[in-house]
């Protein structure tokens, strides 16, 4: 791999002051340094440093969506092709559906891609910063919560919309405080609900006379279980959103973002305890059909178990105490099942509740740090020390 | 015997290259005073090139406490002032006589000394500046009295020295020191162990101490963990430390009248041909240590002190003060193509991202050393990921907020926080596996500093 770093040495001096271009030096320092990790070595504290950087934490997290991705493409294909020929069993015209679904998705990721890692470059640029890897992840999270016939426009304005008014205003980076991807979603949501909702947008380019609508929809309107069976819902074998049907590919993920320990589990975990807490609450004291369905009916519907994983786990707007993180957790899996089965408005409530708990996320950590100020103060105190 | 202090959170990193038990007495001529190696000293000279000086004549002092003096360790002539930026002194080098004339300092009986008498004798020897105090990890000032002391007796940091083997046959002066201590404080001498590492018999022997066992991975030899088991520290405490190779500085002194800083130190890591012990004067110049013991065909970074905290030095650069290390390793300047994405079999990292990272859930003595080299593997970005720094601070303490209270200069939140319980090396670690590639230990130190500023001390 010479030639590469002789040409990226040649190409170098260009894009440094007193080059030719200076004003595309983050755009050639992030391409220089996806190529190659950089020599810079340690000036100050720790001489030597672990080898994971933002690259393969962020590379961690796409590789996990992968299963989810997959799974996605082939259910987007497989559900037009279903809902022209009810009769169709999964794995029938397996290439066909592939193939389907991978024209329909590509667009959508590299619509994504393109708008906001132009953003992203683009201000990197202005404030002279090295370009940040976290699009590469949120560009990825965006296509996979759009239903699969979203128009592109609204991907582009959507992911535009997330990374300008999510992230960039407030610093990039580390500094957003709401979950870009699902800001996306949410913009998406209430500025086109035609294109967010209903039973016609969630299979790509549905045969008129097929129903189309989720499992979770079916739940909020006839009260009823959903005509799919737990097994497929946890399969993955119904409508929604591309990359949220299937339960066992984004456990999957979150086995691998577990094992790895890029994603958290405390996160995880308690999202699923707050949802079984809420669901059976439910079971205890509901009193219409939809608040006795099981628990863990909830996990399976709808976008739940991939919010868990891959969205409530953003490290950036999560809780950041452990403490915190719990509490985080649990509030997100019990709003999500509270506002599924008591709000009338939304079938769906996993994108609100997450992005509810991320304004609240800093508030908890305000709370749990505070424990441990004020027990210094007290130890303080009783050692005769004066009042703070 | 007390109980063993079990510290859970933390690391041993595994290196190879530790020392082995053989000492050798090399040849220094070169010998250097670092004003750097204190915090917070600003150095007003006493001497200027081409004086004499013996060991113990005073060539510093500071200029905030005058009474603080920076003596030689060896007798010899000035051979150069060394500044760096807007004229600091940053070395004040000596050229060695053959044969060595020393300050006489007296042997008054140490029972009929008062406390004043002792912190005079200390400050005039230029003892006084081995001590060091919690918080800010500064020399102390001499009219107040700490709440307790602590004798560093073991070292936990990768390749550190076997405090068993630097202490033997110095059972007496050892003792005396702790006496000299006991006129300091009416507080506790607490001599602080490790439990696992082999017992130190002659720590194990002081009277008029609490000994005080240690188990776990580093950081459980830092201070401030060890601190905030046995007496914790609050807002306005003081606490002072001191090593016990020092420490026997120390007893020396008071049973001699002599200054004879004489110190024994380790030449370790993965570089060094033959990892061993030295036995040297303060301020050594290491190049005559290093010397045809280290792998040449290499660039490599000379360290005085340890991997995680030490400051880097050149070849024949001088030991710091408060070291008893000196690691080598290899330089990282190298660029890797797409190495971000590699499974990672020989890569040093704690995280599972790598298969190497698997490795790291065995217990140290069973896994292979990891291979080690001044990259940062990366650009620096924003602080992303959280939870990481948590699992590696055995403190009650939040890391990430006390950094970011650190980095916007919010001296009450950093109070709140617990900076005074801290110190820069206690999150060497934390820097060690951070994603974002942030100096957290430059940020801790700044924020320190930055208190100790506003409080005038």
């Amino acid at each position: 791999m010479k030639w590469v770093r002789n040409l990226l040495d040649n190409m170098k001096p260009n894009f440094q002051k007193g080059g030719k271009f200076p004003w595309l030096h983050s755009t050639f320092d992030a391409f220089e340094t996806f190529a190659f990790v950089p020599k810079t070595t340690t000036t100050s504290g720790a001489h030597f440093r672990d080898a994971l950087d933002m690259k393969r934490t962020m590379t961690m997290v796409i590789l996990a969506l992968m299963p989810a991705l997959l799974f996605g493409t082939y259910n987007i294909g497989f559900q037009h092709f279903h809902s022209i020929n009810p009769e169709l069993s999964f794995f029938e015209g397996f290439w066909d559906n592939l193939w389907y679904g991978v024209i329909k998705i590509l667009p959508i990721i590299v619509v994504s891609y393109v708008v906001g890692l132009s953003i992203e470059f683009g201000f990197a640029q202005w404030r002279k910063h090295d370009v940040n890897e976290g699009f590469l992840v949120t560009g990825m999270l965006i296509p996979m919560v759009m239903p699969p016939d979203v128009p592109l426009w609204q991907v582009a304005l959507a992911t535009a919309f997330a990374v300008v008014i999510g992230k960039e205003v407030f610093g990039g980076t580390g500094m957003n405080f709401l979950n870009p991807a699902l800001l996306a979603r949410a913009f998406l949501f209430f500025a086109f609900p035609s294109s967010m909702s209903g039973d016609n947008v969630w299979i790509a380019e549905k045969a008129d006379a097929f129903s189309g609508a989720t499992p979770l929809a079916e739940m909020m309107v006839g009260g009823n279980l959903p005509s799919t069976s737990f097994w497929d819902m946890f399969l993955g074998i119904m409508p929604g959103s591309i990359g949220e049907t299937s339960s066992i590919a984004i456990l999957l993920g979150a086995a691998f973002l577990i094992i790895t320990g890029i994603g958290s589990w405390r996160i995880t975990l308690s999202v699923f305890i707050g949802g079984a807490l809420m669901g059976l609450t439910f079971n205890f004291f509901g009193s219409n059909p939809y608040t006795q369905i099981p628990f863990y009916y909830h996990y399976v519907m709808g976008g739940f178990m991939f919010g868990a994983v891959f969205m409530a786990t953003d490290p950036v707007t999560a809780a950041q105490t452990n403490r915190g993180k719990w509490i985080y957790g649990i509030l997100i899996g019990a709003m999500a099942v509270l506002i599924r089965v008591v709000n009338p408005a939304y079938p769906e409530g996993m994108m609100l509740a997450i992005l509810l708990l991320n304004v609240f996320a800093p508030l908890i950590d305000y709370y749990v740090v505070d424990a441990n100020i004020r027990k210094r103060v007290k130890r303080w105190k009783i050692k005769g020390g004066q009042n703070v | 015997m007390s109980d063993i202090i079990k510290i859970k959170k933390g690391f041993d990193i595994k290196i190879s290259g530790k020392a082995i038990e053989k000492v050798s007495s090399p040849m220094v001529s070169s010998y250097a005073l670092k004003p750097t190696d204190y915090i917070g000293i600003t150095p007003k000279l006493l001497v200027k090139e081409g004086d004499r000086v013996k060991a113990g004549s005073p060539v510093f002092y500071s200029k905030l406490n005058e009474k603080i003096l920076f003596t030689s360790s060896v007798s010899g002539t000035i051979e150069s002032i060394q500044r760096g930026d807007k004229r600091a002194i940053e070395e004040i080098i000596i050229l060695a006589d053959s044969t060595q004339e020393y300050e006489d300092f007296g042997t008054d009986s140490l029972a009929s000394m008062q406390r004043e008498n002792v912190v005079e004798k200390l400050l005039k020897s230029g003892l006084w500046t081995l001590i060091r105090q919690r918080p800010y990890s500064t020399i102390p000032n001499s009219e107040v009295q700490p709440k307790c002391i602590i004798v560093k007796g073991f070292d936990s940091s990768p390749l550190g020295a076997d405090y068993n083997f630097l202490l033997k046959g110095k059972g007496t002066d050892l003792q005396l020191g702790v006496d000299v201590l006991r006129k300091l404080t009416s507080g506790k001498i607490h001599v602080n162990i490790s439990a696992t590492q082999t017992t130190c018999d002659e720590l194990l022997r002081l009277e008029n101490v609490q000994i005080n066992r240690f188990e776990g991975p580093h950081p459980s030899g830092n201070v401030s963990v060890q601190i905030a088991n046995i007496d914790p520290i609050n807002k306005g405490d003081i606490i002072w430390y001191i090593d016990a190779q020092d420490l026997a500085i120390v007893g020396k002194l008071f049973a001699s009248g002599k200054l004879e800083m004489q110190k024994t130190i380790a030449l370790v890591g993965p570089e060094v041909k033959n990892p061993q012990y030295f036995s040297v004067r303060f301020g050594a110049c290491v190049s005559s240590i290093v010397e045809n013991n280290v792998n040449t065909d290499k660039n490599l970074r000379y360290i005085s002190g340890n991997i995680l905290t030490g400051i880097s030095i050149s070849a024949n650069g001088y030991i710091g003060t408060y070291d008893n290390l000196i690691s080598v390793i290899e330089e990282g300047d190298y660029y890797e193509f797409l190495g971000w994405i590699t499974p990672g079999i020989k890569k040093f990292s704690l995280s599972r991202t790598f298969l190497s990272g698997f490795c790291n859930l065995l217990p140290s003595k069973f896994r292979k050393p990891a291979q080690i080299d001044t990259n940062l593997h990366g650009g620096k970005r924003a602080l992303v990921l959280t939870g990481e720094f948590e699992k590696v601070l055995p403190l009650d303490i939040y890391p990430m907020q006390l950094i970011k209270a650190c980095i916007i200069e919010d001296i009450d939140l950093m109070e709140q926080l617990g900076i005074y319980e801290v110190d820069a090396e206690d999150f060497a670690l934390c820097e060690v596996i951070d994603v974002s590639k942030t100096d957290i230990q430059q940020i801790i130190r700044n924020g320190l500093e930055l208190i100790r500023k506003e409080m005038g001390e």
